[in-house]
């Protein structure tokens, strides 16, 4: 599978699948908490499983300093 | 995993609430969240006019278009910093958000208002940028609310944002800056009230909220945020809440509640008087507020290396631009 990293660079990494999210994460070494993953629209949960033909993104949500 | 409300296949997970929604479900959650938040510490009144400061990124965004979902008459606010591209980039999302709905926004580009861009201001005055940064969007937020007649500033501080500092101020025991913590600081003269109704929403809540409503936001990191303590904060933080999903609203929700109060209480009796600026006339606790002493200082150096005219002076009231100001704000 392809893992399209925004966090908040882009990066490609390909994965073997099938896999759960929370294994791809873990793969990566992303704590789960800082990020969205999503297949296309579709927003996936960690238990969500993504296959050798698919391809996720993996968003980060957080942001520096603000006033 | 199931969405709790309709048993569909969910689409995100609110773990420190131990539930899950589909995509249509958790847009009614996020934006209950956000109407509580506001019910509950008397954010907002109905007629309010609130000024909504709009970085251009998830948070800022969001925020308004809950706040515009919920029926309050919102103006948004865009300070362009002139950091590079980068700013560009913010403008554009925030006035495509603005456009798409209809809703008006004022802007205000620093390097237009005040000769002097963020990164030129640090340089100058040798300051680390989110420093000058911060100081100098909390006062044109201010003036602007107060002299354009808003109610309410309200920004898009998130739980994150929230949390991290309060772990910042409490690894240095900062206790002067503990106490002005919480989602609503009051009205004072010429102070406007402000205000933080996704106080206690995660980022990732809010950009699982963002990408479903589909709104247009800056997705990438200002420059100047790389190495900020803030960062570091936030992912030990995430950590802590990835093991022990609800670590970070326990942890600013319970100081709120139970130690801010004591340590109020502990401070010298009566609060610091606030006089007018000598400058500007806007309140502070000195002669010169901080605002007007770190511009003062870039123009004095600006001035010696010649990149601003010898005669310049600083002048404080910013200058403004209008888009799509509609009738009922009087344009």
């Amino acid at each position: 599978m392809k893992v399209v990293l925004r966090t908040p660079e882009r990066e490609e990494r390909e994965l073997k699948g099938p896999k759960r999210v929370r294994q791809v994460l873990e793969e990566l070494g992303i704590v789960p908490e800082g990020v969205i993953v999503a297949r296309g629209e579709e927003l996936l949960t960690l238990d969500d499983e993504v296959t050798d033909g698919d391809t996720i993104e993996v968003i980060s949500a957080v942001s520096g300093g603000r006033a | 995993m199931k969405c709790r409300v309709c048993g569909k296949k969910a689409a995100v997970e609110v773990r420190r609430q131990g539930q899950a929604f589909c995509s249509e479900h958790y847009l009614e959650w996020f934006e209950r969240q956000v109407e509580r938040a506001i019910r509950r510490h008397r954010m907002l009144n109905e007629h309010d006019r609130v000024l909504v400061a709009v970085s251009g990124g998830k948070d800022s965004i969001a925020l308004w278009e809950v706040l515009h979902r919920l029926g309050y008459a919102t103006t948004g606010l865009h300070i362009q910093l002139g950091i590079d591209a980068y700013s560009q980039r913010a403008l554009k999302a925030t006035r495509a958000y603005a456009q798409n709905r209809g809703l008006p926004l004022i802007v205000v580009d620093l390097k237009e208002a005040y000769r002097l861009a963020i990164p030129e201001l640090a340089e100058l005055t040798r300051r680390r940028a989110c420093s000058v940064c911060g100081l100098t969007k909390r006062y044109v937020m201010n003036r602007v609310a107060v002299e354009e007649g808003f109610d309410v500033v309200a920004t898009g501080h998130n739980l994150d944002d929230e949390a991290s500092v309060l772990l910042g101020n409490v690894l240095h025991w900062q206790t002067d800056a503990l106490v002005r913590q919480g989602p609503v600081l009051p009205a004072k003269t010429k102070l406007a009230k402000r205000v933080k109704p996704l106080y206690l929403l995660t980022e990732r809540e809010i950009l699982a909220y963002t990408l479903l409503r589909r709104l247009p936001y800056q997705h990438e990191e200002c420059p100047f945020a790389a190495g900020a303590k803030s960062l570091l904060y936030k992912e030990a933080l995430n950590k802590l809440e990835s093991a022990m999903p609800g670590t970070k609203q326990a942890f600013l929700e319970q100081y709120l509640k139970k130690i801010e109060p004591i340590l109020k209480e502990g401070l010298p009796a009566g609060e610091i008087e606030l006089k007018a600026c000598e400058r500007c006339g806007y309140p502070t606790t000195g002669e010169v507020c901080a605002f007007c002493k770190t511009w003062d200082h870039a123009y004095r150096w600006a001035r010696k290396r010649a990149v601003l005219p010898d005669e310049t002076r600083f002048e404080p009231k910013p200058a403004l631009a209008f888009y799509a100001k509609t009738a009922a704000d009087g344009g």
